[in-house]
Parts: structure tokens; sequence; C-alpha cells
């Protein structure tokens, strides 16, 4: 086990976004969130980062409880990778630079000693003749591309993705959804909050159906794309399929 | 030629040459009339004679030209620590660590402080008030204080001005930057800051061009520079023409850099639209 999370709850203000959420995640294991916009998917996964503190319930990571208040988040997102919707690559600098910085300030690697892990990974990623764009001069899929190799140079043992695919023109998705392809084929520990039902039907070990802050239903995806049990998730997946 | 056009374009071509001929006919008309009509001002002879007197201009200009160079001196040292000052308070404002709360305070009631005063009342005070505690030579200088007083008040308004650029930069970089780890002040030093601070250019080079006006304000303090050079030639001349060759030299400087400053600004609304 992963990655365990144990009721947990978080509220923004009086509205509630997740409402005793418990999910086990397995090494190698790839996860689905799926569910309508607004029903906690992209919250949980941030939770999941520490980008946002949960108020109850817990977060386990290989046994340490890493959503004890006051605990120093950095060694833990170092040890769990994210990438976002709206790729959040850092537009001052090249493709390169943006892989480099996290390693070379919290490993004190020097950028010789980067240049050729970080031009492997570009490689092995087709974005060998990108690494010394700047993000303005590259497509969404190729942005969306380099922020996975941003987040892999860390060496994460989890990868959190939150709808890397959603702010991308169609015929860009593909290649994004291949990196995800070729990770999962790798073994990486994977959740994904997603609108890709194609993806997630042929890949996932685990699809979660996200309803008002609970995960109402999961299972296999076979489970849940051709025999749901709940109503909700029924007329979710006709409105989506 | 005008065949290739087509109706679009022969239409804009011709409404391109009314508006021309529009812009250069009200031009010409506003001109002849201000020549016209300002020689018929009943005090007209008396102006020209004590405020655009060739011979005296001709005569001040190369001392004004010289006593200008003190006043670029006094930008060229105030403005980098201006920039030092501005960020560092800037920076001070957002600092979250309790213990440190002093600072912050410190931060908030010092820009709130320097831009709540005229210019000229900080020279003053500062400028004659630091000097009477009866300072040794060379820390009596009014140099130095006058120098202090535009750095602490110019300081100010940069500090507001990178503040605003630091909340400008959206908060999912400092997500992205978080989550891969980074420290919360090396998402700032890395991330942050250096979006901020080039969106904010522009926005700086209009204080900085205030500045350079600002530097005459110094002579009320004693520092012979341009403004009070131009004072001492219309004592001994008795003619007012070397403050208009003042002001030339002036606009020389600023209009160039006020034109760069509009321009960088134009870009930046381009390059975001």
């Amino acid at each position: 086990m992963v990655l365990r999370l144990e009721n947990i709850q978080k509220s923004f203000g009086s509205n509630v976004v997740l409402d005793g959420i418990d999910l086990e995640i397995g090494k190698g294991q790839m996860v689905c969130l799926i569910g309508a916009s607004g029903s906690g998917k992209s919250t949980l996964l941030r939770c999941m980062n520490l980008l946002e503190p949960i108020d109850d319930g817990a977060i386990w990571l290989d046994g340490q409880d890493i959503s004890e208040p006051g605990l120093d988040p950095q060694p833990v997102r170092r040890r769990i990778g994210m990438v976002f919707q709206s790729f959040n690559l850092f537009p001052h600098m090249t493709a390169a630079e943006n892989v480099m910085l996290a390693p070379r300030r919290t490993k004190g690697l020097s950028r010789d000693a980067l240049n050729a892990p970080v031009s492997a990974l570009f490689e092995r990623f087709g974005l060998a003749d990108r690494m010394d764009h700047y993000p303005d001069q590259l497509s969404g899929g190729q942005q969306q591309r380099v922020a996975i190799v941003r987040a892999l140079a860390m060496e994460p043992e989890v990868m959190l993705f939150d709808e890397i695919t959603s702010a991308l023109d169609p015929e860009l998705v593909g290649e994004v959804l291949d990196v995800l392809r070729a990770l999962r084929m790798q073994g990486m520990t994977m959740v994904l909050a997603t609108h890709e039902m194609g993806f997630a039907r042929e890949l996932a070990d685990l699809v979660c159906f996200l309803d008002n802050g609970r995960i109402l239903e999961a299972g296999t995806p076979s489970q849940i794309f051709e025999t749901p049990e709940q109503d909700r998730t029924k007329s979710f997946l006709s409105r989506v399929l | 030629m005008t065949q290739t056009l087509t109706r679009r374009q022969a239409f804009e071509a011709r409404q391109r040459r009314r508006a021309t001929t529009l812009a250069v006919g009200s031009t010409v008309a506003v001109l002849v009339a201000l020549v016209v009509l300002i020689p018929l001002a009943p005090g007209w002879e008396a102006v020209k004679r004590s405020f655009f007197n060739a011979e005296v201009f001709a005569k001040t200009f190369p001392g004004l030209l010289n006593a200008f160079v003190l006043d670029v001196a006094i930008f060229a040292w105030c403005a980098p620590l201006i920039a030092l000052l501005g960020l560092a308070v800037a920076l001070m404002r957002d600092i979250r660590n309790p213990a440190l709360y002093p600072l912050r305070l410190l931060a908030i009631l010092y820009t709130d402080v320097f831009r709540g005063l005229p210019v000229i009342l900080v020279i003053y005070l500062i400028g004659f008030g630091i000097p009477g505690l009866g300072l040794p030579r060379p820390w009596n200088s009014p140099y130095i204080w006058g120098s202090l007083a535009l750095i602490l008040v110019y300081a100010a308004y940069v500090a507001e001005v990178i503040r605003s650029g630091i909340e400008s930069v959206h908060q999912s970089q400092r997500s992205a930057a978080l989550s891969l780890g980074l420290s919360p002040s090396d998402a700032m030093r890395f991330v942050v800051l250096p979006q901020a601070i080039r969106r904010v250019v522009p926005a700086n080079m209009n204080l900085f061009i205030a500045l350079q006006k600002d530097v005459a304000l110094l002579s009320f303090i004693g520092p012979v520079e341009i403004f009070r050079q131009a004072g001492v030639y219309k004592s001994l001349m008795a003619n007012f023409t070397p403050y208009v060759g003042a002001a030339i030299i002036f606009l020389c400087l600023t209009i160039p850099a006020t034109r760069y400053a509009d321009y960088l600004m134009n870009r930046q609304r381009k390059a975001r639209s």
C-alpha cells in the first residue's frame, strides 16, 4: 500500500467539498477518479499533495501520516508529483530550466550533473528538440508533456494528474495520453482525475465515481462502465459516454 | 495597381487618406492660430524679452548643461538604491513568520508614511534635520541627506509597485512550484518574483522618470544643480530665459524616457491579450 486515504473531510467555508473519502492505492496501481465538475476530484488530488490542508481524516504515505498538522510538506511533495490541467509551466524559463529547477534547489544537483538525466527524459518523451524552447513556443500538448517531465525529474513514487488533457485541443490529447500509457507500463503509481473515459476503461486498476464529495461507487473499469449499480453513476456515464 | 485592391482595401485606403488630410489640416490651423494670436497679446514683447532671449540662452546654456551633470549623478546613485530598498520592503510585507512580524509592521508603516508626505517636505525634514545634529564633515553634506530623502520616498512607491506585481502572478504558479517540493522562499525567488518584476518594469520606469525631475528639489537644501544654477543666472542677468533652457534640457531626457516606457507598456498589453 503506497497511499491510504481515511475519511477525508474538506470544506471551503460552508461548502463541503470532500465528505468522508476512503481510498487505498497500491504500488504500481492506476486509480482514476471520475465524476462531474465540482464533485471534488481536483480538491482530493490537491489534498494528497498537501496543497490544501484537510479538515479531518488522515492521509497515509507508506505508513506515515502526512496529514499531521504542522508537518513539513516539502519532503512529502518531493515523493508525490503533480501535474495540473493548466500546465503551469514557468513562462520565464526554458523547458529544460523548468525541469531542472526543483532538482537543483531541493537535491543540490548542478546543471551539469542534471544535463544527462534531464536530456534522457526529454528524449524519452519525444521532446529532445524542445529543451531550449520557452513555454509559449510550445504547443499545448508539448507544454503538458514538459510539465509531466518536470514532475518526473523529482523521481516521485506517486504521480497525481489533475485533468491534464482537459485544456488541450482534441488532436493534442493523444500525445499526452501516450505518455501516461508509457508511465503505466513502467509501473508508476498514478492517480488521475479525468474525463477521458476510454482511457480510464483501458488502463485503470480502479475507477472511483465521485459525487458531492463522496466516492459513490468504486470498482474495476468493467464494473463501473458496464454494470454500474448506482443510479447517479449510470446517469453520469450516460451523459459522458 | 489599383485594380488589384479589393473593395474593402480601396475603401480603407480612401478612409486613411481622408483621416490624414484632416489631421494635417487641423494641426496646421491650430499652429497658425497660435503663431498669429499669441504675439497679439499686450504683454508679448515683454515676455519674449525675458523668457525667450536668444543671447541669454546662448550664454547660459553650457553652464546649465554642466549643472545638469549633477542632477544625472544624483539620479544615478539614487536609482539602484531605490530599486534595492523597494524590493526589500515589498518582500518584507509578505513575511509570514510571526517572529519577524515587527519587520512586516515596519514595512507597512514605512510605505504609508512616505507615500503620504510631499517629497519636498521629506527633503526639508531630513536635509535640514539630520545635519542639524551637528555631524562632522562629510556627514553633514546635503547631498547625502537629500539623496536619502529621495531614496526613502521613491522606494516606498517602488515597493508598492513590486508588491502589486507579486500579487498579479497567478496562484497556480506558486502551487506548481510548491508541488515540486520547492520551499516557499524558493518559489518566491525563482518562480514568482522574476515574473512579477518583469511585469512592473513599465510602471517602475514611470517612477524613475518622475525621480529624474524631482532631483531638482534638492536645490532647496543646497546643491547647485540645474534648477538652482538657472536661478543664479536669472538673478545675474535679470532674465528668465535660463529657466526655459533648463526646461528644454529636462525634456530632452524625460520625453524619450516616457516614450520608451509607453512603448514597453504597449508591448506588454499586446503580449497579454
